[in-house]
This record gives structure tokens, C-alpha cells and sequence, in this order.
């Protein structure tokens, strides 16, 4: 039976590390695919104009083709070069439940991500992406420092 | 030449007679004056009284309209008023579709248009002719005007054009000139560019004149009197980056922030309420008795019914066609799920901000009444006011005596809701205007260039001419656009059918 982790990138140099650790738990498993999500940070209860409506779908597109192309294309070349089965994934949501949602379709057994890189006043006032990962989440969460 | 350089040709020409006169009595007179007579004749037909009475015909149309609809789709407004707020919540979005235009945002941003100085200088104008029974009226014409927009917003979604590249074009344009054609009825294509010559009129009137008139209105009051021209210069420059130059990161914040101004000014509304509570009940009574007595206002009964029905379309637009511009960008594969969440807007807009503000006049004693007959008093055909004011000047100082610093947050909100409302119907007399003369480079930065121009003109010239203008323009787009909604009320009933079956059968499901 193959194990399957859920790694969460956020284009940041976290990002990468959460990678580096999902490849040696990979490796270690054995038989292991790994899912790449990228989620760009987005609210159905944001306030728009109507021009920004009617663009909404191209840019949607281009959002998504941005973050393939930038974030989960280079970490999807780098695992098959380890000689790992990987999938990408970006989703448009709010970070936390939208990874917490693939790992649940994707039957996922873990989810790795970095520790958060928010800091400061935001993440006094609103906890960070990742807190709020790890107090949602329906399956283990490994927190990379 | 092009269209473009044509009209920048005749730009000077046309301003010429202005000028002249401008030596005499100042440019905002040269302004208002001109203007006044250009759009006489337009006015007089849009206003005319039904032969016999003092009843204008297109008030009788909107609210017809609305009643027929309401008795058409069963009550659709109470029946689905709690499918309407699940769909908004996003119960039944599907996730997949995050990041697309969702049922909120589509009515956030439809409201954000109509949310303005409707609400504010134009429940005053209301109020301040027809009397607090006007009040009643609007309301009723709020809840029948939710039919309508529900109407209308369906068939935005459902016949829309979405192009190759993903983006939308929707509204009356394109489902009068396709839902025709459909169904096999002639004329489709000739309403279709009528209705969008009456909405460019429209985005330049109620969406732009009357709004910068109203925005000088505001700031002069705290400033003191000063030329409209120079405001009008100073929006018109604004509005030219925004709409020409691109800064939409001036649109974006203003977007941002006009709700929670519209949440402020309730709040503001229900605090001056609060602490003239003793009064409501007086209020609640002058509404109704005003409503069916006129008490003593000038036109008695019919001025209040006329003015309430007048400023609740002027406000929330119902059956005008706007909001199915502004709704058709929204993510979804059931039309019908976009009408039951435009019917919320008159509700939110009339019905509940458009009556705090009436009450909040009402109860402020603001509008004097005779103590010898207990009736209002009278002159030109409006009700005496402290200090004369009417419009936006007369809601400002209804609030200021439940909170005095509040006129100055609510020129700031009239600045921000005249700008946006600017912004939203820059966006719908431009996407009538590319219906009408292609959607190129240059035929765009016509019409923005347009409707730079007349900001100034709304600034500069007097509340009366360019009220009636902007009234008369909105209506004419009422006219053509329920005329064909008439037409197309099978769409809309097949759709309202399928869906209530689905709904009860369980095949459309929640997400959430």
C-alpha cells in the first residue's frame, strides 16, 4: 500500500525546506506520491468593482498558471529527479482549509508544511495559516521548521 | 477622422455659448442654464403626466412592472428571501469554483452602485416634497421593486456573453437582442441599442451628474460656497486616472471602503434613532397618515405615492436593467441563482437604508410644521425646511442633531459613495457603449473621456435641472428594458420552474 503526502508551498524559501523533508520521508516510506498545493490566498467575501468582476475569470486563469509555472512546476522537476512519483495542485482559497480539503480528497495520510512566515502585527491579530492548519486539519500535520 | 478626434474637434464648439454667457453670470450659471434647455423636451416626455391627471405615466410603468412580476413568480421575493442569504453565504457554491466571482461579491459590487446618494440626497428630496407618507410608498415600491430585479438579473446571467478569453459582457443589450431572437420576436436588436443609448444617458446622469452635483453639494456645505466647476474639475481628474489612466488602486480602495461607510451610516442612522426613540412612533404614524393623506404636503396623497415611488427607483434601480450589468459576472451554472440574490439589493437599499434615513429626517424636526393646523408647511412646492436646505444638505442636518460632528463623516461618505457610484456606472455606460460602436482602444477612451466632461458639467451646474435629467435618463432605460422583460418573462418563469423542482428533489445540493 503507498503513503501519499500533502506538502504545502507558499512560494517562499519555508516552502522549500518543507519540500527537502517531504522527499526524505518519501524516501524512507518507500512506496510514497507526493501532492504539491499551492493556495492562492482568496475570499468569496472581498469587495470588488465590476470591471474587476467581469475580468475575474481570465485572471483566475492567469493567478493559477503563474503559480504552476513559478512555484509547483519547479518543486514537481525537482521530485521526479529524487525519482519521486509527485503531483501539483492550485487551488484559489483560504489557505488553511483549502490544504486541509486536498489532503481529505486526495485520501492524503500527511501534511507537511513550514513553519509560518508571517510574523508581526498580522499574525498577532489574525494567527498564522499554518496555526490554523494545525487546529483544523483532519490528518497529522508535520510543521517544518 | 475618427469618432475620437471628431468629437474633441467639437468639444470646443459646443462649450462656446457657454463661455459667452460665462462673462455675465459665472460659469456654473452658463453651465446650469445651457443644460436646463438641452434636456427640457427630453424631460417633459420621460415626466408626462398621464392625460387627465397629475400621475406621471412612467411612474405607473415601474410599479405595474413590479406587481406583475411579483404576481407572476408567486411572490418569489418572500418565498425565496432564505435561499437568497444561503446562496450569498456560499452554502451552495461549489469549492472548485474558488477564486471565480461569487454570488457576494456579484451583489456587493451591483450594490456598491446603487448604495449611494440615492439613499441619502434622494430619500431628502423624497421626503422633503412628498412628506414622510412618501416613506410608505418607497418602501412598498423597495419590496414589489425586488421582482423586477430579480427578472432582469436572471436573464443578465443567462444570456451573457462570455468570450474566448474568459471575461463577461452581460445586461439588456445582450439578453433583449438574443432572448428576441431566441423566441423569434422582431425589433430585439432596435430595443437593444435603444436601451443602451438611454443607458449611456443614464451613466451620464444619475451616475455621474447628479452624483458630482451632489458630492459639491456636500463640500461646499462644510467649505462654504465656492465655485462647482472646481470640483467637478478635481472629481473629473480623479475619475480620469481611475477610468483612463488605470489607478485602480483608487477604484479598489474605494470599493473596500464604501461598505463599511454604508455600515457606518446605518449605525449613525440607528444611534440618532435611538436617541430620539420617544419620537419613532410619531414618525411611524406621520409615514402612514402621510401616505394616504399627503398632510397638507404639496399633491397630497399622489405628490407623497409620486416621490416614493420616483426616489426608490432612482435608488435602487429596480427594473432599470443596471444591476443585471453589474450581477452578470458572477461564477455560476444556474441563471436563476443570481436573480434571488439580486432580489436582496432593493431590499438592503430601499427598504431598510433608505427608510433609516427618512426616519431619521423625520424625527429630527427638521421639516416644519404648522403649529396652528399640525400640517407641514408649504413653499415652492416643498416642505419648509430649518434653514432652507434641501437634498443632501437637509440629511446632513438631520443628522447633526442626534450627532453633531456627523455632517463632516457624511461629506466624506458622499464623496466616496457619489466616487464609486461613479466608477460602477462608468463601467455600465461603457459596456453600452461598446455595444453600440465596437469595444476598440479608441472607442472606449471616447466615452471615458465623455463622461470625464460631464462630472464637471454635474458639479457646475444647479440640483434641479440635473435631478430631473438623471431621473428622466434612469427612466428611459425602465421604459425599454421592462417593455422587453414583458416579452421575456418565459425565460425567466422556465427557469424559476426547473430550479424550485430541483430544489425540492434534492438534486441540488449544498456544499457547506
Amino acid at each position: 500500500m503507498s503513503a501519499k503526502l500533502v506538502v504545502g508551498l507558499d512560494g517562499e524559501p519555508s516552502g522549500g525546506r518543507a519540500l527537502a523533508y517531504a522527499q526524505r520521508m518519501a524516501k524512507l516510506i518507500g512506496t510514497c506520491e507526493i501532492v504539491v498545493v499551492f493556495v492562492v490566498e482568496w475570499s468569496p467575501y472581498s469587495f470588488q468593482t465590476a470591471e474587476e468582476n467581469a475580468e475575474r475569470h481570465k485572471r483566475r486563469e492567469a493567478e493559477i498558471s503563474i503559480a504552476m509555472e513559478r512555484v509547483v512546476d519547479p518543486a514537481l522537476a525537482e521530485l521526479k529527479e529524487a525519482g519521486l512519483s509527485a503531483k501539483g495542485v492550485v487551488r484559489h482559497g483560504d489557505v488553511a482549509e483549502t490544504i486541509n480539503r486536498v489532503s481529505i480528497e486526495e485520501n492524503a495520510d500527511q501534511i507537511i508544511v513550514a513553519r509560518s512566515s508571517e510574523g508581526g502585527f498580522v499574525k498577532r491579530m489574525f494567527g498564522s495559516s499554518t496555526g490554523s492548519l494545525v487546529m483544523s486539519a483532519s490528518v497529522p500535520v508535520t510543521v517544518v521548521g | 477622422m475618427t469618432t475620437f478626434k471628431k468629437l474633441a474637434a467639437a468639444a470646443p464648439l459646443a462649450m462656446m455659448p457657454m463661455a459667452a454667457r460665462a462673462q455675465e453670470g459665472g460659469l456654473d450659471a452658463a453651465i446650469a442654464d445651457a443644460f436646463a434647455t438641452y434636456t427640457g423636451p427630453f424631460v417633459g416626455f420621460v415626466f408626462a403626466p398621464i392625460p387627465g391627471t397629475a400621475f406621471p405615466w412612467i411612474v405607473l410603468w415601474l410599479v405595474v412592472a413590479a406587481t406583475v412580476f411579483t404576481i407572476i413568480f408567486g411572490f418569489v421575493q418572500f418565498r425565496f428571501f432564505g435561499h437568497a442569504i444561503s446562496l450569498v453565504k456560499g452554502d451552495y457554491s461549489d469549492p472548485n469554483d474558488a477564486g471565480e466571482v461569487s454570488h457576494f461579491q456579484a451583489l456587493a459590487t451591483a450594490l456598491s452602485g446603487t448604495v449611494g446618494l440615492g439613499n441619502i440626497a434622494g430619500v431628502a428630496v423624497a421626503v422633503g416634497i412628498g412628506g414622510p407618507g412618501a416613506t410608505f410608498w418607497m418602501i412598498l415600491a423597495g419590496l414589489l421593486g425586488m421582482a423586477s430585479k430579480f427578472t432582469e438579473c436572471t436573464l443578465g446571467v443567462k444570456f451573457r456573453n462570455e468570450y474566448p478569453d474568459g471575461s463577461v459582457s452581460g445586461g439588456p443589450m445582450y439578453y433583449i437582442s438574443k432572448g428576441f431572437a431566441e423566441k423569434g420576436l422582431p425589433g430585439g436588436k432596435i430595443l437593444a441599442v435603444l436601451f443602451a443609448i438611454f443607458c449611456i444617458c443614464g451613466s451620464l446622469g444619475g451616475g455621474n451628474m447628479f452624483q458630482a452635483n451632489q458630492a459639491h453639494a456636500a463640500i461646499s456645505g462644510i467649505t462654504g460656497d465656492y465655485p462647482g466647476w472646481i470640483t467637478g474639475v478635481i472629481f473629473a481628474g480623479i475619475v480620469f486616472a481611475v477610468i483612463v489612466g488605470g489607478l485602480k488602486s483608487i477604484a479598489s480602495v474605494t470599493e473596500k471602503v464604501v461598505p463599511f461607510m454604508g455600515v457606518m451610516y446605518v449605525a449613525a442612522a440607528a444611534i440618532v434613532l435611538i436617541v430620539n426613540y420617544d419620537m419613532i412612533g410619531w414618525a411611524f404614524g406621520q409615514i402612514f397618515t402621510g401616505a394616504f393623506t399627503g398632510l397638507g404636503v404639496a399633491g397630497g396623497l399622489a405628490g407623497a405615492l409620486i416621490q416614493g415611488f420616483k426616489r426608490a427607483a432612482f435608488s435602487n434601480e429596480a427594473g432599470v436593467g443596471s444591476a443585471a450589468i453589474a450581477h452578470s459576472a458572477v461564477k455560476t451554472n444556474e441563471p436563476i441563482t443570481e436573480g434571488f440574490v439580486s432580489l436582496l439589493e432593493p431590499l438592503i437599499d430601499t427598504v431598510v437604508i433608505c427608510t433609516m434615513t427618512a426616519l431619521v429626517i423625520i424625527v429630527s424636526g427638521q421639516l416644519l410644521i404648522d403649529d396652528a393646523t399640525g400640517l407641514y408647511q408649504v413653499t415652492d412646492g416643498a416642505i419648509a425646511t430649518v434653514g432652507g436646505v434641501s437634498g443632501v444638505g437637509l440629511t446632513s442636518a438631520a443628522f447633526a442633531t442626534g450627532i453633531s460632528w456627523f455632517p463632516y463623516v457624511l461629506t466624506i461618505a458622499v464623496i466616496l459613495f457619489a466616487f464609486s457610484t461613479m466608477i460602477s456606472w462608468s463601467y455600465y455606460g461603457l459596456k453600452a457603449w461598446t455595444y453600440l460602436f465596437g469595444e476598440s482602444a479608441a472607442s472606449e477612451l471616447t466615452f471615458k473621456v465623455i463622461f470625464c466632461i460631464f462630472v464637471v458639467i454635474g458639479a457646475a451646474a444647479s440640483l434641479g435641472p440635473v435631478i430631473d435629467f438623471s431621473d428622466a435618463a434612469i427612466f428611459a432605460m425602465a421604459v425599454v428594458n421592462i417593455l422587453a422583460l414583458y416579452f421575456l418573462i418565459s425565460f425567466v418563469k422556465d427557469e424559476l420552474g426547473s430550479y424550485s423542482e430541483r430544489l425540492r428533489n434534492g438534486t441540488i445540493k449544498k456544499f457547506h
